[in-house]
This record gives C-alpha cells, sequence and structure tokens, in this order.
C-alpha cells in the first residue's frame, strides 16, 4: 500500500455540527487538515463530483439523503465506486452493518468512539501514515 | 330507532351522515347495524327491544368514551403539553449544542498555544483536548436520541388529534364544537408519518446499551464477510 498521503482531501458528512467538529479536530491532531463538510448525502455526493476526495467519512442518521444511500450512489459512480468510505454512526445493529457491508463500506465506526479507533480505522482503510 | 327500519332507510341515513362530513366511514356502521340486526332472533317485538338495548348500550359506550376523553385534557395534552415538552427539548438539545461548541472555542485556543510551548507539555495538551472533543461526542448520541422523543411525541400528538376529531362534538374545545365533522388539520398538527421503506427501516438512532453491538463486535461482523 503506497504512503498516506496526508494532504488528500477528506470529506467528513454529519448533519451535527459538533460531530463534524469533533471528527475535523480528531484528524487535524492524526495531520489531516484538508478537511471539507457536508451535512447531508445530497450535499456530499454534489461535493464528491465537483472535487477529487481521497476519503469519505460519513454519518448515516442524515435528511435528506442518508448515509447508506450516499455509499449506494458513491459505489454506483463510476468515477467514485473505488473510494474509500467510512461510516461514523450510532447505527450499532447487526442488521445495519450488513447493510452497509453490503452497500461497499469500507469500514465501519459506532459512535460514541475514540480517537484511537478513529485512527485504526483510518490505517486499516488507507495503510500506515 | 326501529328494528323494523329498512336497510334502504339506514342508507339513506348514512348518506346524509356521510355528506356531513362525519369521520365514521359509513360502511363500518352498515357493518354494525347489519351484524346487530343478524344477532337478534325472534318475534318483531322481542327484535324492537332488543335493538333498542344494543343501540342504547352502543350509545352509552359513546358517551362515557367522550366523558372519559373529556376528563383526561386529550385537547390540553395535544394542543399543548405535548408541544410544550417537544419545545423544551428541543432547548434542551439547542443550549447543548451551544454549550459544547463553547467548549470547542476554549480547547481549540488552547491547542493553538501549544504550538509555542516545550513538546511535553503540547502533548499533554494534545491528549486533554483529544479527551475533551471523545467527551463532547455525548451531544452528538443524547441529541440524537432526544429527537427520537420528539418524534414520539409527534406521533402521540396526531393520535391525540385524531382521536379528538372522531369523536369531537364534547371534547373539544368549544371554538372547535362544529359537531363531529371532518375538519382539516390545524396547521400545527403532525402530519400522519409517510410509511418508512427499507432504508428508512435501518434510521433508528443510537440503542440502548443492551441493545446495541460494541466496535469490537461490529469488527468481528465485518471481519466475517472476509
Amino acid at each position: 500500500m503506497a504512503a498516506v498521503d496526508k494532504n488528500m482531501p477528506i470529506l467528513i458528512v454529519d448533519d451535527y455540527k459538533t460531530m463534524l467538529r469533533i471528527i475535523r479536530n480528531l484528524l487535524k491532531q492524526l495531520g489531516f487538515n484538508n478537511v471539507d463538510e457536508a451535512t447531508d448525502g445530497s450535499q456530499a455526493l454534489q461535493k464528491l463530483r465537483d472535487k477529487e476526495f481521497g476519503l469519505v467519512i460519513s454519518d448515516w442518521n442524515m435528511e435528506p439523503m442518508s448515509g447508506l444511500q450516499l455509499l449506494k450512489e458513491v459505489r454506483a459512480d463510476t468515477k467514485l465506486k473505488e473510494l474509500p468510505f467510512i461510516m461514523i454512526t450510532a447505527e450499532s445493529k447487526s442488521e445495519n452493518v450488513i447493510a452497509a457491508k453490503e452497500a461497499g463500506v469500507s469500514n465501519y465506526i459506532v459512535k460514541p468512539f475514540n480517537a484511537a479507533t478513529l485512527k485504526g480505522k483510518l490505517v486499516t482503510v488507507l495503510g500506515n501514515f | 330507532m326501529s328494528a323494523a327500519v329498512a336497510p334502504d332507510e339506514i342508507r339513506k341515513h348514512l348518506v346524509k351522515l356521510d355528506r356531513s362530513r362525519v369521520c365514521v366511514d359509513p360502511n363500518d356502521i352498515v357493518e354494525i347495524v347489519e351484524s346487530v340486526m343478524a344477532s337478534v332472533h325472534g318475534d318483531s317485538d322481542s327484535i324492537n327491544v332488543k335493538l333498542h338495548e344494543e343501540i342504547t348500550a352502543l350509545a352509552a359506550y359513546i358517551q362515557q368514551a367522550k366523558a372519559e376523553i373529556s376528563s383526561i385534557g386529550a385537547d390540553e395534552i395535544k394542543h399543548k403539553f405535548i408541544p410544550d415538552a417537544a419545545e423544551e427539548l428541543s432547548a434542551v438539545v439547542t443550549a447543548a449544542e451551544t454549550a459544547t461548541h463553547e467548549i470547542f472555542e476554549a480547547i481549540e485556543t488552547v491547542e493553538a498555544l501549544s504550538e509555542t510551548v516545550a513538546p511535553e507539555a503540547a502533548n499533554v495538551i494534545a491528549e486533554a483536548a483529544t479527551r475533551i472533543y471523545e467527551a463532547c461526542a455525548f451531544q452528538d448520541i443524547t441529541g440524537q436520541r432526544i429527537s427520537k422523543v420528539v418524534k414520539m411525541l409527534e406521533r402521540v400528538e396526531h393520535k391525540v388529534g385524531a382521536m379528538l376529531a372522531a369523536f369531537g362534538e364534547g371534547v373539544m374545545p368549544p371554538g372547535d364544537q362544529a359537531g363531529p365533522a371532518c375538519k382539516p388539520a390545524p396547521a400545527s398538527a403532525p402530519a400522519e408519518p409517510a410509511a418508512p421503506n427499507k432504508d428508512d427501516e435501518l434510521m433508528n438512532g443510537p440503542q440502548l446499551p443492551e441493545n446495541a453491538m460494541s466496535q469490537d463486535e461490529i469488527d468481528a461482523l465485518l471481519a466475517s464477510f472476509d
């Protein structure tokens, strides 16, 4: 796996500004400063189609477009289908995890989470940094 | 009412009832009346007596239900208690969010200063900041939990509104007592929730601890796909 480019653009998607700020700050502590935000799946999808990102970190429970629907749209898009996609969500039932996996999620973090978990998943999805 | 009333006559009454926009399905009433008539046997006089008793009991039941609904203050529940409760809960979410962002402002200021201190001190600041960020995730979780409660309240509000509309006069406030007609829902009344699709059914928000999978269990489940 190639070295991780810490300047790669990362899109974080959540309808709670608090969570956006937490993830942004934790990413900053890990050295990832090129972070953009969206507050639902449809806004995120537009940003993904307008600009090249290296990773999506998305909540699930959002309106009008959920994180799961965003994931499905990403995997159905020929230009975006290989994009690493981490779900960070309070949805912690097995059927949610299975649905996300079947839709092509790269990894899955359940809220509340800690910084070590986030870092571990980034390493799993992107490689060591 | 007489048991000798022909079904055609009953239907005429029901058509009239329907035109008055009463919130009762006429077919339901036909079914009720026919079942009552089918349940009685014997000569005409005994049918009259039995039917009269059944209808009287039904009327008493409806009156009792209206009295009970009125006594529990269903209108006040719908128009005051539930909206007030939802408003209070929303205020809790807003206050918690505001406080959380104040905390963020403070810790981000401290983090910015860490660049000017010794590396050991900077590490201590970074670790403390991380713990604060992790702890502040409570606001996201509590916000989602409260949103679930508000949605439940909206459903209760809708059900109470439907009950008030169905029973009409006797339980509605004076200004609303236009009979048991199907009036349009007030602007503040929540619409009937749309039927969820398959993806919507997966959006349940935070689970109670005993129902939630841990990160380790989720990791094991994900690994089982490999």
